[in-house]
């Protein structure tokens, strides 16, 4: 997506993480393994800043890369063919009744296979005392066809398919909600995704089609006593490149609202957010955003300032 | 879904909501010309509808980089990075510079709308004597943009120069 200011001498040598620098991410240090130099020119070798700045997205919720909601038909990270590359990433929400983390890490091969574990974690103590849920999800995403930025002379898109598999410990209150509702601990989206950079206009869109029977993302579980079937809940994100360092865009995301025959309490929303997403090189992006969650578990309201860290060998 | 009656029609999040809901519906006519003629999205551009990136002939780009004396210092400017870069000197450090430097800024002429046409072989013919993958083509694109901030090129006409050439990935990228 945005294109970097890189120095007049780029390394040369595959990146290595320098895990005293990005302690409190020690998750990156574990992730660079030397690649012995006799291997080197035929098995992939660490991203060589193959990809221009940001066409790796950003690191969303759920580990995959895109939007910080949704996923993108782009793999993370700057692996270009014959590279392998790694991004990790800590975001934290604040709503006026909750807190939501999430963490996670990603690896790419090749500009094609993306792979992702991420961790999320809702503290809804101002609701229930002592309430946390906490839901992980490991991801897989293929790029199937297209080239989101250099097909500029052609409306294809990229094309991506994906799956999350998630499964969520709520905790022993909330537990019984989910119990009591008939809601699974555990499930798994699929999706389709389509991410298209308008490289002369600046502009990147992606549309993305889920197939999920979790409500509230997972957070609430699967399903639920009257629900089995996925349903297909359309994603769409829209980014604006102001410069090479700085892109700023919205996204939304349609959900199922599974629950709310149970109740008004349980009655769920689309998601939202207006971001602006900042790169200042190929190791580091900071984004910042405006989200809003709509209800969660009888709150209404809950928007609040998101704010992402990710970085990348 | 959320209640709209819930917020003022004028809060950001509706905003957005309502922004997206066009977007989206806008994207997916975007994206179903390529799912309805998914034949005709792989074949020459020329027969595709193509995003507004080709040139014309009274293509003001040419005059904004710099018409001939500015594509002149372009190249001159890209050739030296090039030579400086680990990953490109091995591409082209026993090449003809003259030449690469005439025919580079013939190309960036044509492609930018400029009384320009490259003549001799074709850009695959060109570029198969040796392996190159797309890092090391979008490795060069990294040093173009570095050379286009260099001479004070804004972001938006790079990204147009940069729209117009790559789709040139396609005759010259020619390894996994």
């Amino acid at each position: 997506m945005l294109m970097s200011r890189k120095s007049a001498t780029p390394q040369a040598a595959p990146r290595r993480a320098r895990p005293g620098a990005w302690g409190a991410l020690a998750l990156l240090g574990a992730l660079n393994t030397p690649i012995p130099a006799a291997a080197q020119t035929a098995a992939p070798r660490h991203a060589g800043g193959g990809k221009l700045l940001l066409t790796g997205g950003v690191s969303s919720i759920d580990g995959a890369a895109g939007g910080g909601l949704t996923p993108w038909a782009v793999t993370g990270s700057y692996a270009s063919d014959h590279e392998f590359g790694a991004t990790a990433f800590a975001t934290h929400l604040g709503t006026p009744d909750y807190a939501f983390t999430a963490a996670g890490m990603a690896a790419t091969l090749q500009d094609l296979v993306e792979v992702s574990l991420a961790r999320q974690t809702l503290n809804a103590g101002a609701v229930v005392p002592g309430a946390r849920l906490r839901l992980d999800v490991a991801g897989i995403k293929v790029r199937v066809a297209g080239d989101a930025v250099l097909d500029s002379d052609r409306w294809m898109p990229q094309i991506a398919l994906g799956a999350e598999s998630k499964h969520v410990d709520p905790g022993a209150a909330v537990g019984a909600v989910l119990d009591s509702v008939a809601a699974s601990r555990s499930g798994v989206d699929w999706y389709a995704s389509a991410t298209k950079l308008l490289l002369a206009q600046g502009v990147l869109l992606n549309g993305t089609l889920r197939a999920t029977q979790a409500n509230q993302n997972g957070l609430l579980g699967f399903g639920s006593a009257q629900h089995h079937a996925d349903r297909l809940e359309p994603e769409a994100s829209v980014a604006y490149l102001l410069n090479r360092h700085l892109a700023v865009g919205a996204e939304y995301r349609a959900k199922p609202n599974q629950l709310a025959y149970a109740g008004a309490a349980l009655r769920e929303d689309a998601w939202q957010d207006l971001f602006a997403a900042w790169a200042p090189n190929k190791h580091v992006s900071v984004t910042a955003a405006w989200v809003d969650l709509g209800n969660i578990v009888g709150h209404e309201h809950q928007r609040g300032a998101y704010v992402s860290l990710q970085l990348a060998d | 879904m959320s209640d709209p009656v819930s917020r003022p029609a004028s809060h950001p999040a509706s905003l957005a909501k309502r922004a997206l809901l066009a977007l989206l519906s806008g994207a997916t006519l975007v994206l179903a010309g390529p799912i309805a003629s998914a034949q005709s999205a792989w074949a020459p551009a020329a027969s595709t509808p193509s995003p507004p990136a080709s040139s014309s002939a009274s293509d003001p780009l040419y005059q904004r980089l710099g018409a001939q004396p500015g594509l002149t210092r372009l190249v001159d400017d890209l050739v030296e990075r090039l030579l400086d870069d680990p990953r490109m000197r091995p591409f082209f450090k026993d090449t003809d510079l003259v030449h690469l430097k005439q025919q580079l800024v013939t190309q960036l002429c044509e492609v930018a709308g400029g009384p320009c046409r490259r003549q001799g072989k074709d850009m695959a013919k060109v570029h198969a004597g040796v392996d190159i993958r797309t890092a090391d083509f979008n490795a060069l694109v990294e040093l173009l943009q570095q050379s286009l901030d260099a001479q004070g090129i804004g972001f938006r006409d790079q990204n147009r120069l940069l729209a117009r050439l790559a789709p040139m990935h396609r005759d010259i990228v020619n390894a996994p």
